[in-house]
């Protein structure tokens, strides 16, 4: 899978080790911007008050 | 033909050496490396919940109610700014709002010195009337008020609620409470004082908290109480930790916040 990933990067190690953490960065900046707070409104909440 | 071609064969054996090694996928490995992304991902999540969510809604949350409370006190310096401020005997019994507020409303503004943090100054919280999420998980407000407890200033028991973690955590640092220290409550009317007193760990069906004598429902209460209920032990939600204070003191609008947060106040809103 990710041994994959690295074959399909073009160009030399360096390059590569770049071309992949760009690709990790875009993927935590969705995750946090769109992916974590749609699974937030989804999953259990947290209580917090008292209640019957 | 008896001879297979073994020239052929040489040469197509030669030309499989050259070649890169074929990588194989096999299921196991295809099923550990999701395995380690589902843990990562889990954990991305508690970081965003836990951290960066919490500390950008704290800091929403905070900035807005600062903003709330300095627009309360630009209203009452326009109203009172040709009368002087009436002096403390003239302050009288501490004027209580409106019975009750639609749900979701936010009517008063909570500062609590001991949840302020020296780098981020993000613990001010609007508090709102109902204790649903779209109260408690709001960017807006973060402390929702429990509808038919009694409200700022009043005789009984103004009980709120609020996350510990995450979400912004407006009572956060709730377990640092020390005997007398103020809790500021602000509405349009004026700034009410109360002073913490006491803790108490209770299971979360206990809503004789909430009554207007805690736990006595049937007695007729005679002072003034704030009740804070959020989640115990931190980051669980097994219990509710209940923090009880006694209202000090009440200034009016007119008479400016309490002398000790002024210069922090006046920071408010810029």
């Amino acid at each position: 899978m990710y041994g994959a990933l690295w074959r399909v990067l073009p160009g030399p190690v360096w390059l590569r080790i770049i071309l992949l953490l760009i690709l990790i960065a875009a993927t935590v900046y969705a995750l946090f911007t769109w992916v974590f707070p749609w699974v937030d409104g989804i999953v259990n909440p947290i209580d917090v008050t008292v209640d019957q | 033909m008896s001879d297979p071609q073994p020239e052929g064969r040489r040469r197509a054996r030669a030309a499989a050496a050259q070649r890169p090694p074929r990588h194989r996928v096999s299921v196991v490995g295809v099923i550990g490396e999701l395995l380690l992304t589902a843990g990562v991902l889990i954990l991305l999540f508690l970081g965003w919940q836990l951290w960066w969510n919490d500390a950008i809604m704290a800091s929403q949350q905070s900035s807005t109610a600062s903003a709330q409370s300095a627009e309360w006190n630009e209203q009452a310096r326009a109203e009172h700014s040709e009368a002087p401020a009436p002096a403390p005997e003239e302050y009288g019994d501490p004027v209580v709002g409106p019975a009750e507020y639609p749900n979701g409303e936010p009517f008063a503004v909570m500062y609590v010195p001991r949840f302020d943090s020296p780098d981020t100054h993000d613990s001010v919280r609007q508090i709102a009337e109902g204790y649903g999420l779209d109260v408690l998980n709001s960017y807006e407000t973060g402390v929702g008020h429990y509808p038919g407890t009694q409200m700022p200033g009043q005789v009984g028991n103004f009980a709120i609620a609020a996350h510990r973690s995450a979400y912004g955590g407006g009572m956060h640092e709730i377990e640092q409470f020390q005997l007398g220290d103020p809790i500021y409550i602000q509405t349009k009317d004026g700034w009410y004082t109360y002073r913490f007193r006491d803790f108490e760990y209770v299971t979360p069906e206990t809503v004789d908290v909430l009554a207007a004598v805690p736990h006595q429902p049937t007695v007729q209460p005679t002072e003034r109480l704030i009740t804070l209920t959020t989640c115990n032990p931190l980051y669980s939600t097994a219990e509710r930790l209940i923090a009880y204070g006694v209202l000090e003191s009440w200034r009016p609008a007119a008479a400016g916040p309490p002398e000790e947060i002024a210069d922090v106040v006046a920071t408010w809103g810029g």
